[in-house]
């Protein structure tokens, strides 16, 4: 559905974003993480035909980004949901959405058909002829969702949607995202949220300027260091760190009374551990195994391209 | 290019003019101050002077009293455009506007019409206030209808839709780079200024406002908007929108 391709963005000597490549399939919630400034909006807007591209190739349904006669084509088939919403205050919820429904050439039964249905499921409906000026950061967002959705499109493109907005109204959009996934859509979303991106994406993409790396969030764990041991003792002991040194290479962190150890097999390793602490007189309260985290994924990927 | 797709955006942008108090008036009150306001003046001048004021006198006046429509149409269609332009950068909605299927092209005729048609609309309204009026004011000295004649006829249909133009696409230009709408209202006014100094001349009698120089200004007028016409495109342009207006 889209497929990227060394696809590179310099504004002037800048270069906001290098030979990405990459590609999301039909259906699928494919999620961009990255610092500020990594480099996500800037692809967002070329994928949308916002911006041109200084080199490499991108195309969505085969319709290339970069040629003027797709970027209609293209335009017509995507929704975008931008950072800022960018509603018009004056008009009212259903004003707006009706602009952009004739905007995308929307049939007029299916746009009021589609208004309907987009502000009921936001809960949106009863205020449909409030001015959008009126409405709090959260219910302008969720006007901003259905305002990219209401022509129905193909793939729905998302910039930081619950950035700023309470937990309440950032569970009901990502649940919302969640329903539109249902209905079969390709959603690319741009985040900085970890926990929402593990929690809706299917595949995600960790972007500083280049692409880092990319996987499911499992895939990513994964591929991440080993896991680690982490053992809770009643006091650490210089005896107890230079037996664990004889016994095992790994590497060791001392974090207060617990002892951070990398593990390459945990079932035969612990046992060691376990033992070793209790040669020297070590007293064991608690033993845990710690699985990466996409945050310690995220992290490790942006610390290294420092 | 679609038509239909400049008129979409044109038609949103008269009904947002038409719900800010600031923009209504900036369309309504000009208009009302020259479509009443100069045939009140005559009346004064009539009332006052009588016999007294030559009848090639009035005639000029009225001539004069004229040109304050391209005055108008060099301010409205500027306070309108500003505000619709930098209003869009101001309320961020110029990016999900750029992602719909409309091109830059059907997006700045669509400004254009929607900062042309209600300003253009009002002066019309108001020059047949204002031609009216007159005519019932100044029948009594002249002995004939002034109004209308070949100078309004020219200049209402020929010089006041190209100084319209002309205000629109100096908006434009000015819209770039302000991040107020005031500011580029400030900016924008600027176009006023050599109608004024025609105008300013006419009233000391260094030009004669007639059919003839009323076709000279159309002219320059003409030549101004397509070299505007050619800046304001390359101004409005949507990477350009996106990455350096905001």
């Amino acid at each position: 559905m889209i497929n990227v391709e060394n696809l590179t963005k310099k504004f002037g000597e800048v270069t906001a974003v290098e030979g990405l490549s990459f590609q999301v399939k039909e259906g699928e919630v494919f999620g961009f993480l990255g610092p500020n400034g990594a480099g996500k909006t800037t692809t967002v807007r070329m994928l949308c035909c916002l911006i041109s591209k200084t080199s490499g190739e991108a195309s969505i349904d085969n319709y290339q980004i970069g040629k003027p006669a797709d970027s209609l084509q293209i335009r017509k088939m995507i929704g975008f949901v931008p950072d800022n919403v960018g509603l018009y205050d004056d008009l009212t919820a259903f004003e707006n959405l009706d602009f952009y429904g004739k905007l995308y050439e929307c049939p007029e039964g299916r746009r009021k058909e589609n208004i309907e249905r987009f502000l009921k499921m936001l809960d949106l409906w009863e205020r449909k002829d409030a001015r959008a000026g009126s409405f709090s950061k959260g219910m302008k967002q969720k006007l901003a969702l259905a305002r990219a959705l209401i022509h129905e499109p193909k793939i729905l493109f998302m910039d930081e949607p619950t950035a700023n907005l309470d937990p309440e109204v950032a569970k009901t959009v990502r649940d919302f995202i969640l329903e539109i996934k249902k209905q079969g859509r390709t959603i690319f979303l741009n985040t900085h949220n970890l926990d929402e991106a593990q929690r809706v994406c299917d595949r995600i993409g960790i972007i500083k300027t280049r692409l880092l790396t990319i996987g499911t969030p499992e895939q990513l764990r994964e591929s991440l260091a080993k896991p680690k041991t982490e053992i809770k003792l009643a006091q650490v002991s210089e005896a107890i760190l230079s037996e664990l040194k004889k016994r095992i290479p790994n590497k060791i962190e001392v974090a207060g009374n617990k002892l951070i150890i990398e593990v390459t097999d945990p079932d035969k390793e612990n046992p060691v551990i376990i033992t070793a602490i209790a040669s020297v007189g070590g007293q064991v309260q608690e033993v845990n195994q710690l699985v990466p985290t996409l945050e310690d994924v995220y992290l490790q990927n942006v610390r290294e391209t420092k | 290019m679609r038509i239909s797709k400049s008129w979409m955006v044109a038609a949103k942008d008269i009904k947002v003019f038409l719900r800010k108090r600031y923009t209504l008036y900036s369309m309504l009150i000009f208009p009302v101050i020259i479509g009443i306001g100069l045939p009140a003046v005559l009346y004064l001048v009539i009332s006052r002077q009588g016999n007294l004021l030559g009848i090639q006198h009035l005639t000029d006046l009225m001539n004069a009293f004229s040109f304050f429509f391209v005055i108008g149409a060099s301010a409205i269609p500027t306070l309108l455009a500003s505000y619709s332009l930098v209003g869009e950068k101001v309320e961020k909605s110029l990016e999900p506007l750029l992602a719909t299927p409309i091109t830059d092209s059907e997006l700045l005729l669509g400004k254009g019409i929607g900062a042309f048609v209600p300003s253009i609309g009002s002066l019309y309204i108001s020059s047949i206030v204002f031609m009216v009026l007159t005519d019932l004011v100044t029948h009594s000295t002249l002995g004939y209808y002034f109004f209308p004649n070949w100078t309004i006829g020219i200049l209402l249909l020929i010089l006041l839709p190209l100084m319209s133009i002309l205000s629109v696409e100096w908006s434009v230009i000015v819209s770039a780079r302000a991040t107020d709408p005031r500011a580029a209202q400030l900016q924008g006014i600027l176009i006023v200024i050599p109608m004024f100094v025609i105008y300013v001349a006419t009233e000391v009698g260094a030009i004669k406002l007639n059919t003839g120089t009323i076709w000279l200004i159309s002219g320059a007028a003409f030549i101004a908007d397509i070299i505007l016409f050619f800046l304001s495109t390359r101004t409005f342009q949507r990477e350009e929108i996106l990455t350096k207006w905001t």
